[in-house]
């Protein structure tokens, strides 16, 4: 349910039900990245309440739109960490099928190669 | 080990050639890349998307910004748990993920139980609680849910009977999870006597065939070995019970995790060399053996941080004489996930379910506004 004026459509507040923090927070963290977006918060208005509240103030794009964007950059995202995570396994999965432990685990004293791995990532 | 921390480009969310040209000051970069861990309390980044665009630099996280920089690496993967570094993500994503493991992916899990006899000295609805938290071994996404006026098929219900008696003059018997039979052909207590003779016998589920022949492994509990209840001579239960699908939300029993967690990257950064004296007190405070000592010769020992990935956060290293020179850090966007599994699901299965369920709850919200 939005929640807006009839003139202006760059301020909307969108009721959704039956969601909490899980969705809410995500999608408050994918518009405060949009550059259109000027201000973003939820709210839960009552724990009892099984429903959150969306504010979302666009710099003048519809906020009906913007927030269907970051809904489907939301999945976007998810869509790649899903493929992503997948990969990891089958990639894991290939280096060491027995026995479930990565051989440069974190315990071992000469931890080298995921250390080197991870400070690759970092340092990239 | 090649030493973290020291290099000021870490912006794993900037463009290579971008990063040359506009390059934050190692503070700036700290700022907004690390959280930093000062003895009394942490400190707090930006994580505006505008928050550096005065000095050229983007903060913000796009849909294809993301993908680029997204990494998954795991470490540890067996039959029930797992841990993997997730990299280049929000904490809100992580957190999403870890919220919906725990309370929103369904199992299956017992919910009815339908007590024909117990003469055991533990208590009718005791029991059933404890019936209730047996994880059962059974896949939940070949099952549908089952609202209140549905009638229990085979498509959403499962059925075990429990029966055990333990004979006069015997010792105590202790019952186990491994007792409870799975019936599939479904339940077995009688709801009424049949209305003409030749009718079929009706009972408390209405299967239309056996589970048998739809599911492609028998099912059963996925520990054998807990106990249930203990029986003393002449005590006997005799029960049948309901499994349906469901939610963490709704009841614990049904999450399908022992438990989900994650915690930032830790990163041990030493300001300035240690030496002598100060490195051998700062090796022996830490209680998980972070830091090393380095042999430089001629008699001179320095300390160097050796296993940051085990560090705790304790703060004891930043406090004290020494604790000036030595910077605590988090990566902001850097999370070793781990998932323990109670069973029904092995942890890889449940990772992608849950990231699943935010898609469709995603979906959900936009054809809801359309």
């Amino acid at each position: 349910m939005e929640h807006g004026t009839v003139e202006d459509s760059t301020a909307s507040t969108f009721s959704i039900a039956e969601e909490e923090h899980t969705l809410a927070n995500s999608v408050r963290f994918v518009l405060n990245q949009d550059p259109r977006v000027a201000f973003c918060g939820y709210s839960i208005p009552h724990p009892a309440d099984n429903k959150v509240n969306i504010r979302v103030q666009t710099t003048g794009d519809p906020a009906n739109d913007v927030f269907k964007d970051a809904l489907q950059d939301l999945i976007v995202m998810c869509q790649h960490v899903r493929g992503t995570f997948d990969n990891a396994v089958v990639d894991f999965r290939s280096k060491c099928p027995q026995t479930g432990i990565a051989p440069n685990d974190e315990m071992t004293e000469q931890s080298t190669g995921f250390h080197k791995e991870i400070a690759n990532i970092l340092t990239s | 080990m090649p030493k973290k921390g020291t290099k000021s480009s870490k912006g794993t969310e900037d463009e290579p050639k971008q990063q040359q040209k506009n390059k934050l000051p190692e503070h700036l970069e700290v700022q907004r890349t690390r959280v930093v861990c000062k003895a009394d309390a942490p400190t707090e980044g930006f994580q505006y998307a505008g928050a550096f665009a005065a000095m050229g630099i983007d903060n913000s996280v796009s849909a294809d910004k993301f993908c680029k920089n997204f990494k998954v690496v795991v470490n540890r993967l067996t039959e029930d748990d797992m841990e993997f570094d997730m990299i280049g993500i929000d904490a809100s994503i992580a957190n999403a993920f870890r919220r919906i493991l725990i309370a929103e992916v369904p199992t299956m899990a017992i919910e009815k139980v339908l007590m024909a006899d117990n003469t055991s000295v533990i208590a009718d609805e005791v029991l059933s609680h404890r019936l209730g938290l047996i994880p059962l071994d059974a896949d939940p996404r070949l099952f549908e849910y089952i609202s209140e006026n549905d009638v229990p098929t085979e498509r959403n219900t499962i059925v075990y009977k429990l029966h055990v008696s333990c004979k006069k003059g015997s010792p105590r018997l202790t019952v186990k999870s491994g007792d409870l039979e799975w019936l599939p052909e479904g339940s077995q207590l009688p709801l009424a006597s049949p209305a003409q003779s030749g009718d079929k016998q009706k009972t408390y589920t209405s299967f239309s065939q056996s589970q048998k022949d739809i599911l492609e492994k028998p099912l059963g509990v996925k520990f054998k070995d807990i106990t249930i209840a203990r029986l003393g001579p002449g005590q006997a239960i005799e029960l049948e019970v309901h499994a349906v699908k469901g939610i963490g939300k709704v009841h614990a029993k049904w999450s399908p995790v022992a438990t989900a967690w994650y915690r930032m990257l830790p990163e041990v950064v030493l300001r300035k060399e240690i030496k002598d004296a100060d490195a051998e007190m700062l090796v022996a405070k830490c209680p998980v053996n972070v830091f090393d000592i380095e042999d430089l010769g001629n008699g001179e020992k320095r300390a160097v941080v050796a296993r940051p990935r085990t560090c705790t956060l304790c703060r004891e290293c930043v406090m004290g004489p020494t604790g000036e020179q030595v910077e605590l850090r988090r990566v902001r966007d850097h999370f070793i996930f781990t998932i323990e599994s109670t069973g029904a699901l092995p942890p890889e299965v449940l990772f992608t379910e849950a990231v699943r369920i935010l898609e469709e709850k995603c979906e959900r919200v936009i054809s809801e506004l359309s």
